[in-house]
């Protein structure tokens, strides 16, 4: 049997579609996007978690820092850090606040350099978590160490406490914040691990995903507890490191090539 | 030693007045002045990210710990039975808590959100060895007011020894949680050590009594009261003797950090090349704060001058004040190790020592403390019967110091 006939009625077809039925054809598709477009959008919101949700220890967020790839002359990670959260300078470098920094290790004996980006390590048992007086500091089941804005008091006791220098003290007045990431006079923060992308179903940060587009994938974010994930399939493989191994506290991020 | 009478002193005096305006002039000043570290925020004093606690928390703590220390009199005489000291027990209670609440003050001041003292007195984390310490203080300021009463009600004196027994116990577990809001820092390099609960303690026994001292014969001198040599003498060979166990503390703390070499960094630091902390630990701490109080306190012919007991205890204080200084502020200077061995650097000042020079609202806000606590003294002995009419020796019934 062949086909012929039916392409040639096809072709028949094609040539009689006028102008007047293309415009109607587009009118119908634009109708259909945007009636389609909530719809997939709202597809999209149903990934995140819904407000009402907690967050469960099903997951662990947690980081995984390649040194080897990450270059001593880059600092993508703290600007798109400084972006996303609103930490604009203030020019006073020693109050200024930080929430990653570049760090450079020597090894004195061999003059050997590495670069690394340097937070809050969202350990499992946060020394700032121990000593805040109020629970303001606090852990998250799934593992990201948060300060409660609405209950620091500014004793600066967890800054005294952090082996990893990660917090910083707000010194001044703050203005042009951004909703989600409230920060205030008088209250100390740190690294949230981009809390607000997590909770939207983005399941990066801002500073993995400016690494990505440096094209030096230092940075992978992701679920420690999912033997899935590509950084426990990484960590599993390759190994990780803790800054402070000694102090026990199981960080959340783990560093490769130190 | 029944005899012993306490009466109020004269407040119509226009050097009382003086006096005590002086002292709400200072109180108001340091309030000014935290209030206007308040508004500008923090960034207006020395500390930053790196000196996170500073001049405040020195002499907040100078007086905490100097309060339980202060108590020590009246514990003597309760606790431990020595009548001697009974006539000043009244004056060593009024003065704990005069202290405690000075220091308070300046603590809750120097906070970021001072506004928010309803939070750290309503919501606690039981781990916080400073949520802790708000129990501890608040219950020494109620003991020690209950211990007072009992003391100063005739009905109650019964119940003196057994409230004076709480009161030392708990004013030891007190500075226990002082020392130990440094001895829990696991990663600092000057802190993370068990020896600092006992070190506080022993400061406090030094600092109070030098505080003590100092209160005493001022108040005695300005009232035209008697305060006799017997007395004296025996406040002063107490001093010697904390003065020399604060030493030995001071000394095996250094030398368990000499020993490993994972503290030699920070041992340099403070002993060798650390600047002013350096000089403030050899000058201010050992030789000011501990050598020449032992000599006037121990060599004759110096200790025989009441004027003498008066500059060591002066000297105790300027020396304990320094060596807190250290603690605290030379503690946070060294730079934090997170990978021992090597060196770091980055832009928020790792591996390098951290800058700290006290602002004039800082140490306002400490002089306003102190005046804070001067005053419920100067208040107290006005309104109550604290001070004993004389303290001669013929009152006490002591034998007269022969040396």
């Amino acid at each position: 049997m062949s086909t012929e006939p039916v392409m040639r009625y096809t072709l028949d077809i094609t040539e009689d579609i006028s102008v007047e039925r293309r415009n109607f054809t587009q009118g119908i598709a634009a109708l259909a996007g945007l009636t389609l477009a909530p719809g997939v959008f709202l597809y999209c919101a149903a990934e995140a978690k819904p407000d009402d949700q907690a967050v469960s220890s099903q997951q662990r967020w947690g980081m995984l820092v390649n040194t080897n790839n990450c270059q001593e002359d880059c600092d993508a990670c703290v600007s798109a850090c400084n972006e996303e959260n609103g930490l604009w300078s203030l020019g006073r470098p020693a109050t200024d606040a930080q929430w990653i920094r570049k760090l450079n290790v020597k090894d004195r004996q061999t003059g050997h350099v590495t670069s690394m980006p340097m937070m809050c390590q969202h350990c499992e048992h946060p020394p700032c978590v121990d000593v805040c007086p109020t629970g303001a500091s606090f852990r998250r089941v799934d593992g990201i160490v948060l300060v409660n804005k609405h209950t620091c008091i500014g004793c600066r006791y967890c800054m005294m406490a952090c082996p990893y220098k990660a917090r910083s003290f707000i010194h001044e007045p703050l203005q042009d914040q951004l909703p989600h990431s409230p920060r205030g006079k008088g209250c100390v923060e740190s690294c949230t691990l981009c809390v607000h992308k997590v909770d939207r179903g983005d399941n990066n940060t801002a500073c993995a995903e400016a690494c990505a587009k440096e094209g030096h994938q230092a940075l992978l974010f992701g679920d420690l507890n999912d033997p899935e994930s590509e950084i426990s399939k990484r960590l599993e493989q390759f190994g990780g490191t803790q800054i402070r191994a000694d102090l026990g506290l199981n960080t959340g991020v783990r560093y490769q090539g130190i | 030693m029944e005899t012993v009478r306490f009466s109020t002193i004269d407040a119509r005096s226009a050097q009382y007045w003086v006096l005590l305006g002086l002292l709400a002039f200072g109180a108001l000043v340091g309030y000014l002045a935290a209030h206007h570290m308040d508004v500008e925020g923090h960034h207006i004093t020395g500390m930053n990210n790196q000196i996170v606690w500073g001049f405040p928390h020195v002499v907040a703590v100078f007086l905490i710990v100097a309060a339980s220390g202060a108590l020590n009199v009246a514990s003597i005489s309760s606790v431990f039975g020595k009548i001697d000291y009974k006539p000043l027990a009244r004056l060593s209670a009024l003065l704990a808590i005069a202290l405690l609440v000075g220091g308070l003050i300046i603590l809750v001041l120097d906070l970021g959100r001072p506004d928010r003292l309803i939070v750290a007195m309503t919501v606690y984390n039981f781990k916080s060895i400073f949520a802790w310490n708000i129990f501890l203080y608040v219950g020494f300021i109620f003991i020690t007011a209950v211990y007072l009463w009992m003391m100063m009600e005739r009905k109650m004196n019964r119940f003196t020894r057994s409230a004076g027994f709480a009161a030392f116990i708990w004013r030891l577990i007190l500075t226990t949680g002082t020392g130990s809001i440094f001895g829990f820092l696991v990663a600092r390099q000057a802190y993370d050590a068990a020896i600092m609960a006992p070190l506080f303690i022993i400061m406090s026994f030094s600092f109070g009594l030098a505080v003590f001292i100092l209160v005493l014969q001022a108040s005695y001198a300005w009232t035209r009261r008697q305060l006799g040599d017997a007395i004296m003498d025996k406040l002063r060979v107490l001093l010697g003797i904390f003065i020399a166990a604060v030493f030995y503390f001071v000394l095996v703390y250094h030398l368990t950090n000499l020993y490993a070499t994972e503290h030699h960094g920070v041992e340099r630091f403070i002993l060798v090349d650390g600047g002013i902390y350096t000089f403030l630990f050899w000058v201010a701490q050992i030789f000011i704060g501990s050598v020449v109080p032992l000599a006037l306190i121990f060599v004759k012919p110096l200790n025989q001058s009441r004027h003498m007991i008066s500059l060591a205890a002066l000297l105790v204080i300027a020396g304990g004040l320094a060596q807190l200084y250290v603690i605290i502020i030379g503690g946070q200077a060294y730079p934090l190790v997170l990978f021992p061995g090597m060196e770091e650097s980055s832009s928020f000042f790792d591996g390098v020592v951290g800058q700290y020079a006290p602002s004039i609202f800082e140490i306002l806000l400490g002089v306003g403390g102190v005046c804070v606590a001067l005053i419920i003294v100067t208040v107290g002995i006005a309104i109550l019967e604290f001070l004993p009419e004389s303290l001669s020796d013929k009152a006490l019934r002591l034998d007269p110091v022969t040396s």
